[in-house]
């Protein structure tokens, strides 16, 4: 479990919002009343201040703070007292995206390795998660057993799964390369998982270990709510199984998807815990996620202004993806309904 | 209306308020030391023994001391290497800190660029004793040349190369190799006799950072210009990081396995006699904390290409070690003086080296007979006759990650059986270079 | 524990393509789940020759040694306090807060609804990297000003992992108070409770299932989190998720132990979540996937 799940917002609010339209100060009454209606405006403000001062105790304020950083040469020279580093301008900016320099370049692999990790885990725990969903739909014999032990990786804290991994996918003494290699013989040589190439491998395995039974519950959940009669007409039009799960299970789950896919993508693409607990400081380069790109940007060289700036541009770029795509799917989903 | 205006006006008043004394943190704590605590100090000792428990055992009685001694309580955190680098960070930033600490000596300069540690100028030297009872080595490794030293030294270590008696029996050889082709000669015989040959922690950014500059000083080459600029694709620097890595890549005497290693698995594998060497700082009580008896290993100098060490391209050794710093802001400063004067003092040295096995730096202290076995002999000639500082710059701690990572890399390109050559060694140096940030 | 997803899909016999892919898929996923599972705990047991050798699928002796031994390598009893008093103040905390906050957005209209909503739920978005250091900034100097230890206490903690699992706990919650009909906190104004009173003794209740999972949720959340933990916390008040480190940071890889300890963390969590997965399913039914 990573510390963010990061969680869509436009879904929830223009559902919500639909509603708060009419209606909006029911019958309101003058005069002797008016302490109490006062008390009926205030109210809900006061059952959302606790809520508020956290957020800008520790998101809001924290990222404007962040963000002004972003703008300053906040190297070793000046972080004893960061408010008096050197404006910079947009030169963290510049840096970070000249794709021609080193930086810039490192900056862009680093983001390109992750987007195509972040589209195959996702992808994988999506496929993972509504497979075994559907399959369990029906009652069997030892259904329930399984159901509870598909969520333990889920359970399990991120760093005692990942240590787990990180001891299987040695080199010299890994089960991974005992099995592949001694067992099977589909190598020539052991391989290494934690170093070079494979570590994409790697990371991605346990990710998606870690990952799918997310899917799993979020489709298990989904599936209830598929009305049953829908089955049971399609199955007197002579629908089978196969074409059911075509042509109702999975449009049917389209909303679900919808915000699953969302979530997971944000998660995997933020997600700092796996790759620090499986490689450590400095990731190798075919794993070389954005998020520990950054915090190797900002704690490890002592740049916090860089990487202060590099954290700016991927929110912006996580805004961006994140409203195109609700906007493509809110709209291929209101197509769908008409 | 009005209780929600009030309740959005206090909401914004509060945040700007969090704002602004966030703004303030760093200047309310960044001014000089006081002394407005006389009677504590805390203390952040870096992990030097088989384990945190092992330190605070070691650490608690000296302590307790002190308290005898001053009256002043030591509040120890004993904080794991993972860590502490990060920690000082923090507090550096937010001023909220330890009194005294330790730092690798190989930040010093680094530390000393933040200006949040204690400069020892003269005055401070002669409080504790004064500067000319260190060892030299170990204080051209405490800060920028030039400036005051921003720490004091504490415990000092060098390389040496430590090998199995027994293997080495075994396969023949009569006397531990002193040039780095006697070792690659030795390596074929002892792979011969099934064992393998060097251990290495090729994923350790530090360890390949230390031999990396020992390499270059044997090819005459720096890593950075006289006047601080990084400089690490010259001729020299290139074949000397080769030279490291074919250790794997070409003469096969370090096996591929150790190219993950970052957790100190070789020395487990030396103990294990698994391999018939390794380049290590006193290494002498990890190996009997792993079960290795002192008759089982031997110690030598680690190869140098003439097969004496000496200085300039026969240097082989940084001078490694653990500095003591006390924290600008400090508000017990006289206290952390004498906290350090204790800590470095003759009788206090020579209890902690003895424990941890390192080699005092005071001079005095390093006549007892408890430095001149095997194990420490060794290691006290090559501070005093071959070892070198790392780069005193204040991009040193930068150098030690992008250098570091180049190295890692290579070793995964060897492991891999991908070729190492002078053109891709050339390449990760010439983009770790670009990583450094811009003077 | 399955009532609550037994819900056949159609009365009609499954056919027999779809009972092999089932089973096919079914046996090759458990083995893909259980294999970390088995060498987590079989490696817990072994001796430590065996796991800093070969791998080996079984033990060549079972010892229960590493057990002993992981409380006197790190202070595990402690971290396991510190991780226990966190996650469960933090729990609590983010369950009250989300709560109140939801029914606000659930039954109430006002002005600033769906400005709230929306700026909550995107700071999920946040890279934690970037707001790693001027949180830290920020807990000192309210430290300094205030003499409120929030940096490198159990308070500051409790503080920001809260907040970490407030956005999906409020936005879980709006859902499931929404399926709660309006109603039966109507009648209970009628009654005479106040509005709170409705929360609490109708709403409450009636959303159980969507309260246990936000639970959940924010105790896990808390229980795993490593970032921020590395730098917030110091030796008194480190968590497990930091604390674990320690074993690797010894001279010697102690696997075995490292995987006792790992086992010995992950019960109570896995314990919990099993136990309530039905509430789970339950809850994201009404609230999340609605």
């Amino acid at each position: 479990m990573t510390a963010d799940i990061p969680m869509t917002t436009t879904t929830a609010t223009a559902q919500v919002d639909k509603q708060a339209a009419p209606g909006k100060s029911p019958g309101a009454a003058r005069g002797p009343r008016r302490t109490g209606r006062i008390r009926r405006i205030a109210l809900p403000y006061l059952l959302l201040l606790p809520a508020l001062l956290l957020e800008l105790l520790v998101h809001l304020v924290p990222m404007a703070i962040g963000i002004l950083m972003s703008f300053k040469e906040l190297t070793q020279f000046f972080i004893r007292d960061w408010t008096t580093a050197p404006w910079s301008g947009f030169d963290n900016y510049q840096l970070s995206v000249d794709f021609d320099a080193p930086v810039g370049e490192a900056l862009l692999h680093s983001f390109l390795v992750t987007c195509g990790f972040t589209l195959l885990s996702v992808g994988l725990c999506w496929l993972l998660g509504t497979a075994t969903a559907i399959f369990l739909q029906d009652t069997f014999r030892g259904r329930g057993l399984l159901r509870t032990l598909f969520l333990v990786p889920y359970a399990l804290p991120v760093y005692t799964a990942v240590i787990t991994w990180a001891f299987m996918f040695q080199h010299d003494n890994g089960l991974v390369n005992h099995v592949l290699h001694d067992q099977l013989g589909l190598t020539d040589k052991p391989s290494f998982w934690l170093i070079g190439d494979n570590s994409f491998i790697a990371l991605l395995t346990v990710s998606v270990w870690k990952g799918w039974p997310f899917a799993f519950l979020i489709v298990m959940a989904g599936l209830q709510n598929i009305p049953r009669e829908l089955y049971e007409a399609a199955a007197l039009d002579g629908a089978g199984m196969w074409q059911q799960i075509r042509h109702i299970t999975l449009p049917s789950l389209r909303p679900v998807n919808q915000v699953l896919v969302l979530v997971l993508f944000l998660w995997t693409f933020n997600d700092f815990n796996t790759p620090f607990a499986l490689f450590g400081k400095a990731a190798p380069e075919a794993a070389d996620l954005i998020s520990i790109h950054i915090y190797q940007s900002s704690f490890v060289t002592w740049n916090f202004g860089t990487g202060s700036a590099m954290s700016v541009l991927l929110l912006l770029f996580l805004l961006v993806v994140t409203g195109v795509y609700l906007l493509l799917t809110s709209r291929r989903r209101k197509t769908a309904d008409v | 209306m009005r209780s929600i205006r009030a309740a959005a006006i206090g909401a914004v008043t509060l945040s700007l308020a969090i704002a602004a004394t966030a703004c303030g943190g760093g200047s309310s704590t960044a001014g000089n030391g006081s002394n407005d605590s006389p009677k504590t100090l805390t203390y952040w000792a870096s992990n030097q023994g088989a384990s945190i428990n092992v330190d605070k055992k070691v650490l608690q009685p000296e302590l307790d001391k002190f308290k005898e001694q001053t009256g002043i309580t030591v509040k120890l955190e004993v904080v794991p290497w993972s860590e502490l680098l990060n920690r000082i960070l923090t507090a550096t930033t937010s001023g909220q800190g330890p009194d005294v600490l330790n730092i690798g000596n190989t930040w010093s300069a680094s530390l000393q660029a933040s200006g949040a540690l204690l400069p020892w100028d003269a005055e401070n030297f002669r409080t504790i004793g004064g500067k000319d009872r260190f060892v030299d080595s170990a204080l051209g490794s405490t800060g920028a040349q030039g400036k005051d030293p921003a720490a004091v030294p504490l415990y000092s270590m060098a390389y040496a190369l430590y090998y199995n008696k027994k293997i080495f029996a075994d396969a023949g050889i009569a006397k531990p190799p002193a040039t780095w082709d006697e070792l690659v000669a030795d390596a074929k015989k002892i792979k011969q006799h099934g064992a393998a040959a060097l251990g290495a922690e090729g994923a350790n950014l530090s360890e390949n950072i230390h031999h990396a500059f020992v390499f270059a000083k044997q090819h005459g080459a720096d890593f950075f210009t006289a006047d601080g600029k990084p400089d690490f694709t010259s001729d020299g620097a290139v074949a000397a990081i080769k030279q490291y890595v074919d250790l794997m890549a070409k003469d096969k005497a370090i096996p591929p396995g150790n190219a993950e290693y970052a957790q100190n698995q070789s020395l487990s594998d030396f103990a294990k006699g698994k391999t018939a060497m390794v380049l290590w700082q006193t290494a002498s009580a990890t190996f009997k904390s792993l079960g290795m008896k002192d008759d089982e290993w031997g110690v030598a100098p680690a190869p140098t290409p003439s097969g004496t060490p000496g200085t300039g391209t026969s240097v082989n050794s940084m001078v490694a070690g653990i500095n003591m710093a006390v924290f600008k802001n400090t508000d017990n400063h006289d206290g952390a003086l004498k906290f350090v004067k204790f800590m470095t003092s003759d009788a206090e040295q020579k209890i902690l080296n003895t424990a941890y096995g390192s080699i005092p730096p005071v001079k005095a202290a390093q006549s007892d007979p408890a430095f001149n076995t095997q194990a420490t002999a060794v290691l006290r000639s090559t501070l005093a006759k071959s070892a070198e500082a790392l780069p005193q710059v204040p991009q040193e701690s930068q150098f030690e990650t992008a250098v570091g990572t180049a190295v890692k890399e290579l070793f995964a390109d060897a492991a891999a059986g991908r070729a190492v050559t002078t053109e891709s060694v050339k390449a990760r140096l010439h983009k770790a270079q670009q990583q450094m940030p811009a003077k | 524990m399955s009532s609550a997803t037994s819900k056949p899909r159609s009365p009609m016999a499954a056919p027999r393509s779809f009972l092999w892919a089932r089973r096919i898929f079914l046996t090759l996923l458990t083995g893909f789940v259980l294999v970390p599972v088995y060498v987590m705990i079989s490696s817990s047991l072994k001796p430590l020759q065996d796991v800093s050798g070969t791998f080996r699928w079984l033990p060549s002796g079972l010892t229960i040694r590493p057990y002993i031994d992981i409380w006197s390598t790190v202070p595990l009893a402690d971290y396991f306090v510190n991780s226990a008093i966190v996650a469960s103040a933090a729990t609590v905390c983010s369950v009250v807060i989300a709560v109140f906050a939801a029914y606000a957005v659930s039954r109430y209209r006002f002005r600033g609804r769906r400005v709230f909503t929306v700026t909550v739920l995107s700071t999920q978005m946040l890279p934690g990297i970037l707001f790693l250091l001027p949180l830290f900034l920020i807990y000192v100097s309210i430290g300094n000003t205030t003499g409120i230890a929030l940096f490198g206490s159990r308070g500051g903690l409790i503080l920001t992992y809260l907040t970490f699992s407030l956005p999906f706990s409020i936005w879980m919650l709006i859902g499931y108070f929404d399926s709660v009909p309006r109603d039966l906190d109507e009648a209970a104004l009628v009654d005479g409770c106040g509005p709170i009173g409705a929360l609490l003794r109708v709403v409450v209740p009636a959303a159980t299932p969507g309260i246990v999972a936000v639970a959940v949720y924010a105790f896990m959340t808390a229980w795993g989190e490593v970032l921020f933990a590395s730098v917030m916390t110091n030796d008194t008040t480190r968590t497990l998720a930091i604390g674990l480190q320690g074993y690797a940071s010894q001279n010697d890889v102690y696997w075995n132990q490292i995987m006792a300890a790992s086992l010995v963390v992950s019960v109570p969590v896995v314990a919990g979540f099993l136990l309530l997965q039905r509430y789970l399913v339950a809850g994201l039914t009404a609230g999340a996937v609605k």
